[in-house]
């Protein structure tokens, strides 16, 4: 049995539970040496994600291969960022405790494990591991209502999708005989098509996880949870989940369950279709930054999910490419989010940032960068996550969903200009607090990700191509 | 034949003791019962042959879960009846729902036919030359021991969140401290008394002298060195 397969994950497990016993045991606040050996632990583990081999162990139930690479390096970035803008957030909300990372490391070793399962159960458990640890983490500021009320809301309709999730792998196994990737899609090739059973199982899993990467009609919570979720929380939960639970449903629809695409990409471009148009007009009236945030995260998971629904190679080269863009816009967005401070106080209010390009002009032009990113300017890396999408589609005929998506992009580029408008054009609020240099940092690099995408794109369509072949191979 | 006169009886005091567990109007009552049925449900196992799941089932649900519930209702004032007043007002819709559902399962259900190839990729075949307890064993520690592995992992996430949402320094917490303990001489804590023949404690004033009203929590406290604050 080769384990080494999986050794990112153990590694990273056994470092969650050293920085756990650490923080026990150290005398004075151990949050910060925490926090620098959680960054570090995600460190060693990229190194080790890019050198284990391809291969799959542990009895089937765990793979490796180009595609689940791409993935962890993509989730173990997303929650370093978030991490690293946890620090002076939490320090300065009172909740800077050592827990804080160990449970983040967690969640990651769940993202992991899930975006490696070649078995619904390994699928199932990473997803738990996961979802728990958020569900603490959301809680996290345990003396304000608003961050129990979002944790409770997240908790109860997460454990409401992993019932569904749960149910349908039963079905699943039920009629197929296996909950192993490998042995479903052999099992499932047989001619004559699928059982009706069988098809209402994949549905059920497939609603277990889009309630994951929070897609219509499954993202009730999305709001919610990100408006109450202390912010650093909120930014982790934009990114590495999304991209886990992304590469998920890429995986599970096209290799164990390819052979009935016919079953369910109708399903698939419903969804994506919903999302697109509901991220696009809910956001319009939104005057709460985190909570515009939220739906715009519905509508860019609803493109990501048109390659998906194309089918094709292309179609997940240009979803895994629009993730990868998707979470450093993110990321750089939440930055200056967390930069909203004034006299040691949060604020959230879009009006809040009036005339900020006079008082802070460096912060400024980060958000609009990233604004104009989101809208799908070009050149700004957000254009070219939507040109892949958008081209995959074209390719495989599927019109409607183009159109419909160019259309919502124009629609979502109102309430992302508007904001620059309101930063560059209105009269000025008071000043804001200084930045702590580590937002200003992850601002920085982020933004310069956005703006220079387009000069070193080639490398990353390249690995997202591999990735994709896997998946079609 | 034993055994099929065995399986009915426990069926029917199975299923009769089930039946109880939702309606006794006592709770007290229905954990009783719930106990009743997981014995019974053990020797349903048994007959089947499945002895290793019979004995789980007594140790896990009888000796622990069982026993959790009887202390959560006993101890905490849950009114049940209160609890019961919204079940028959949304009886008739949920039984609604639950109709239509169960139309729909049906619907799926007569359509169940097994893939061709299900047969043979299987993957847990009764083991011939094996105990039960041991072929559990081998799914459990070996085949899945990744999962397994991964399950401990989500119970160490569960219990790090249940301490760190609930968990708070008190500032009026007692702790041990053996420094202290260690330091302490006799001549602190021991008085050497002649005590009279016949007298009661009362009148020779054996009982030590409360110490001083200190702020906080002195009084449950007579060793001089425990009312001090922390």
């Amino acid at each position: 049995m080769n384990w080494q397969i999986a050794l990112p994950e153990i590694v990273l497990a056994l470092s969650g539970m050293a920085i756990l016993l650490f923080g026990v045991l150290y005398r004075r606040d151990a949050s910060v040496p925490c926090n620098m050996l959680t960054l570090g632990a995600f460190l060693v583990a990229a190194f080790l994600v890019l050198s284990t081999p391809d291969g799959s162990g542990y009895g089937d139930l765990f793979v490796v291969d180009a595609f689940s690479r791409f993935v962890k390096i993509l989730i173990l970035a997303g929650a370093a960022l978030a991490l690293m803008l946890s620090f002076d957030y939490n320090r300065h909300e009172g909740i800077a405790r050592f827990e804080f990372p160990v449970l983040i490391l967690f969640a990651v070793v769940g993202m992991m494990t899930m975006v490696s399962a070649a078995n619904l159960m390994t699928l199932y458990l990473g997803l738990e591991l996961q979802l728990i640890s958020l569900y603490v983490v959301t809680a996290f500021n345990r003396t304000a209502i608003r961050s129990s009320e979002a944790a409770l809301k997240y908790f109860v309709l997460g454990a409401l999708a992993s019932g569904l999730l749960l149910y349908g792998i039963s079905l699943v196994y039920g009629f197929a005989g296996s909950t192993s990737f490998a042995a479903l899609a052999s099992a499932l090739n047989a001619p004559g098509g699928a059982s009706p059973g069988l098809v209402v199982g994949i549905v059920f899993v497939i609603a277990g996880l889009v309630f994951e990467v929070s897609a219509v009609p499954f993202h009730m919570w999305t709001p919610d949870v990100y408006e109450g979720a202390p912010t650093p929380v909120t930014v982790f939960i934009g990114t590495a989940p999304k991209v886990a639970g992304m590469a998920l449903l890429l995986r599970t629809l096209s290799t164990p369950f390819g052979h009935l695409s016919l079953d369910w990409r109708l399903l698939i471009e419903l969804v994506s279709l919903g999302s697109m148009i509901l991220g696009a007009l809910a956001a319009i009236g939104q005057t709460n930054f985190k909570r515009l945030m939220a739906y715009s995260a519905i509508g860019h998971m609803g493109y990501t999910l048109i390659g998906l629904a194309a089918g094709t190679e292309a179609g997940l080269r240009g979803a895994l490419i629009y993730l990868v863009v998707y979470v450093f816009m993110n990321v750089g967005i939440f930055a200056g989010i967390i930069a909203m401070r004034r006299h040691g106080r949060v604020f959230e209010q879009i009006s809040d940032l009036a005339g900020l390009a006079r008082t802070d002009p460096a912060l400024a032009l980060a958000f609009a960068v990233f604004l104009f990113s989101m809208a799908g300017i070009p050149p700004l890396a957000g254009f070219f996550g939507k040109l892949y999408v958008f081209l995959a589609a074209v390719q495989a005929g599927m019109w409607t969903l183009a159109i419909i998506g160019v259309l919502t992009s124009v629609v979502g580029a109102y309430y992302y200009i508007r904001i620059v408008k309101v930063m560059f054009m209105d009269a000025p609020a008071p000043a804001i607090d200084q930045r702590p240099a580590m937002v200003s940092f992850v601002a920085a690099a982020t933004g310069l990700f956005t703006v220079f995408f387009v000069l070193f794109s080639a490398p990353i369509v390249a690995a997202a191509q591999a990735a994709a072949q896997v998946l079609f191979g | 034949m034993i055994a099929t006169i065995g399986f009915y009886v426990f069926a029917v005091i199975l299923l009769a003791s089930a039946t109880m567990v939702v309606t006794a109007r006592n709770p007290v009552h229905s954990v009783l019962f719930l106990i009743l049925a997981f014995f019974n449900a053990a020797a349903l196992f048994l007959i089947a042959g499945a002895e290793f799941l019979a004995m789980i089932l007594i140790i896990v649900y009888v000796g622990a879960v069982a026993v959790l519930f009887l202390f959560v209702v006993m101890m905490l004032d849950v009114n049940f009846a209160e609890l019961r007043e919204g079940v028959q007002r949304y009886a008739p819709v949920g039984l609604v729902v639950g109709l239509i559902l169960l139309f729909e399962l049906g619907l799926v259900l007569t359509g169940w036919h097994f893939a061709p190839s299900a047969a043979e990729i299987r993957m847990s075949p009764t083991p011939t030359a094996l105990s039960n307890t041991a072929a559990l064993g081998n799914v459990l520690y070996t085949r899945y021991i990744f999962l397994f592995q991964l399950a401990g992992l989500i119970l160490l996430v569960a219990m790090i969140g249940a301490i760190v949402l609930t968990h708070r320094e008190r500032g009026t917490a007692r702790r041990q401290r053996i420094g202290r303990q260690n330091a302490r001489q006799p001549e602190e804590t021991l008085a050497m008394l002649n005590v009279a023949l016949g007298a009661g404690i009362d009148e020779i004033g054996i009982l030590r002298p409360l110490p001083d009203p200190a702020p906080v929590g002195a009084e449950s406290h007579a060793l001089p060195h425990a009312a001090e604050p922390h």
